[in-house]
């Protein structure tokens, strides 16, 4: 089973992704920020990283710096999800490393669309 | 609605514009005609039916077609033709018409614009390849209002998140505010046109690429041949036709044979419009009967 970091501030959007993706089947841990997602990335990188970017303590953007440049770091898919929905956003995060980007609000179909783009579930599985 | 009424909207369906409603989609008409009835200041659909019976040919009788045949649609829908479009089909008529350098694509559902410009934007992924050649799109939908917001190409924030890589989107798209829209160059790229697929689009001249997908599966068996033995007189003999997932032509039409692991894409026949010819050998007697239509 494919495994998810979902880090976002607000617990209702963590619980929204968290049902999405066990949809997908993918097993799910959560962070409220950046940091307390690199202490779990630390200990062991998952396949994928769902990820706001703003958020108290260590923004989404800053956690994926160090997250990269963990042994092994340039593995895990990164998605964002953010309410930041500006090309210059989106260029940013894409340049710093993302593979994908979703402008919240966000939906279980844009969801696995976005998944299925970066390779994390087969095509298929997104169109089902 | 009554099963009366539900009767008369599948056959007025059926007259207008081929869609062939099965006998379970109450729901499809309630959810796409209740609005519309509203906003003709009607209150129902029983109310709809009596000013339907009431009048012939009509701006209502338009948009209730318009409002039943429009489709979800999102960039690069399905993936898979757009890797055959690029991998399969490109590369093959890049070889074939390297002599007139040009090439004729059609986007027979065409839609608000998805399809079309996701060709595009294949097209212009693949450069240099394509310099000095004459490339042709023409997008054909029944819908007028559908062609209008395919030719803007303005798409909300909802819908540039199906199935559009954000790359593209970056490269490709301008922001305004909470839309998006696709690039001067792309939108020039692509001609819209209004077709009824029932009607004739012999017109529309020869196709070295045909998509068609995911408006036949409306249709029935007898529109359905028709539409394929019509299709087949208007692509090249090397062309290729490009159905949706769940769509094919076996059984259906001699016109087209399927590639073997490419899912979806067709090739015609040797003898191309072969099933226009009822004297063919080999064509089965039904086959003979359908191209009298």
């Amino acid at each position: 089973m494919k495994t998810c970091l979902v880090v976002d501030d607000s617990s209702v959007v963590r619980k929204i992704a968290r049902r999405i993706l066990e949809g997908l089947e993918f097993e799910v841990t959560e962070a409220e920020d950046g940091s307390k997602a690199l202490e779990i990335c630390q200990q062991k990188l998952p396949d994928a990283v769902l990820l706001d970017w703003n958020m108290p303590v260590m923004d989404g953007f800053e956690f994926m710096g160090h997250m990269r440049r963990l042994p092994g770091g340039d593995q895990p898919k990164v998605v964002f999800c953010t309410t930041e929905n500006n090309v210059a956003h989106i260029a940013q995060a894409l340049s710093g490393g993302a593979n994908e980007y979703i402008m919240k609000p966000f939906d279980k179909d844009i969801i696995a669309d976005k998944f299925a783009e970066v390779g994390l579930i087969p095509v298929g599985q997104a169109f089902a | 609605m009554t099963p009366t009424e539900y009767e008369y909207l599948r056959k007025f369906l059926r007259d207008h514009s081929g869609l062939d409603l099965s006998a379970d989609k109450q729901y499809l008409i309630e959810s796409r005609l209740l609005p519309l009835a509203r906003k003709a200041g009607l209150s129902n659909i029983t109310e709809l039916v009596q000013k339907l019976h009431g009048l012939g040919s009509s701006a209502l009788a338009t948009s209730v077609v318009e409002a039943m045949t429009t489709n979800e649609t999102f960039f690069f829908r399905d993936k898979i033709p757009f890797d055959h479009f690029r991998d399969t089909i490109m590369p093959e008529v890049l070889k074939a018409r390297a002599g007139r350098r040009s090439v004729r694509i059609w986007c027979a559902a065409g839609s608000t614009g998805q399809e079309p410009y996701s060709l595009a934007m294949c097209l212009k992924e693949m450069g240099a390849a394509l310099t000095g050649w004459r490339v042709e799109i023409i997008a054909t939908d029944l819908s007028q209002e559908v062609l209008e917001k395919a030719k803007a190409g303005v798409y909300s924030q909802f819908e540039v998140q199906r199935g559009l890589p954000i790359q593209m989107l970056v490269k490709y798209f301008k922001q305004t505010g909470e839309t998006w829209q696709i690039n001067p160059e792309l939108r020039a790229m692509i001609q819209h046109r209004q077709l009824n697929l029932l009607h004739d689009f012999a017109q529309l001249g020869t196709f070295d690429v045909i998509f068609c997908r995911n408006v036949l599966i409306y249709f029935d068996q007898d529109t359905k041949i028709n539409i394929f033995n019509r299709l087949a007189r208007q692509i090249e003999g090397d062309g290729f036709l490009v159905l949706g997932a769940a769509e094919t032509v076996v059984g259906l039409t001699d016109a087209f044979r399927p590639i073997a692991e490419r899912r979806g894409l067709y090739k015609p026949n040797d003898a191309r419009a072969a099933a226009g010819r009822p004297a063919l050998a080999g064509a089965a007697p039904r086959m003979a009967a359908i191209a009298g239509l």
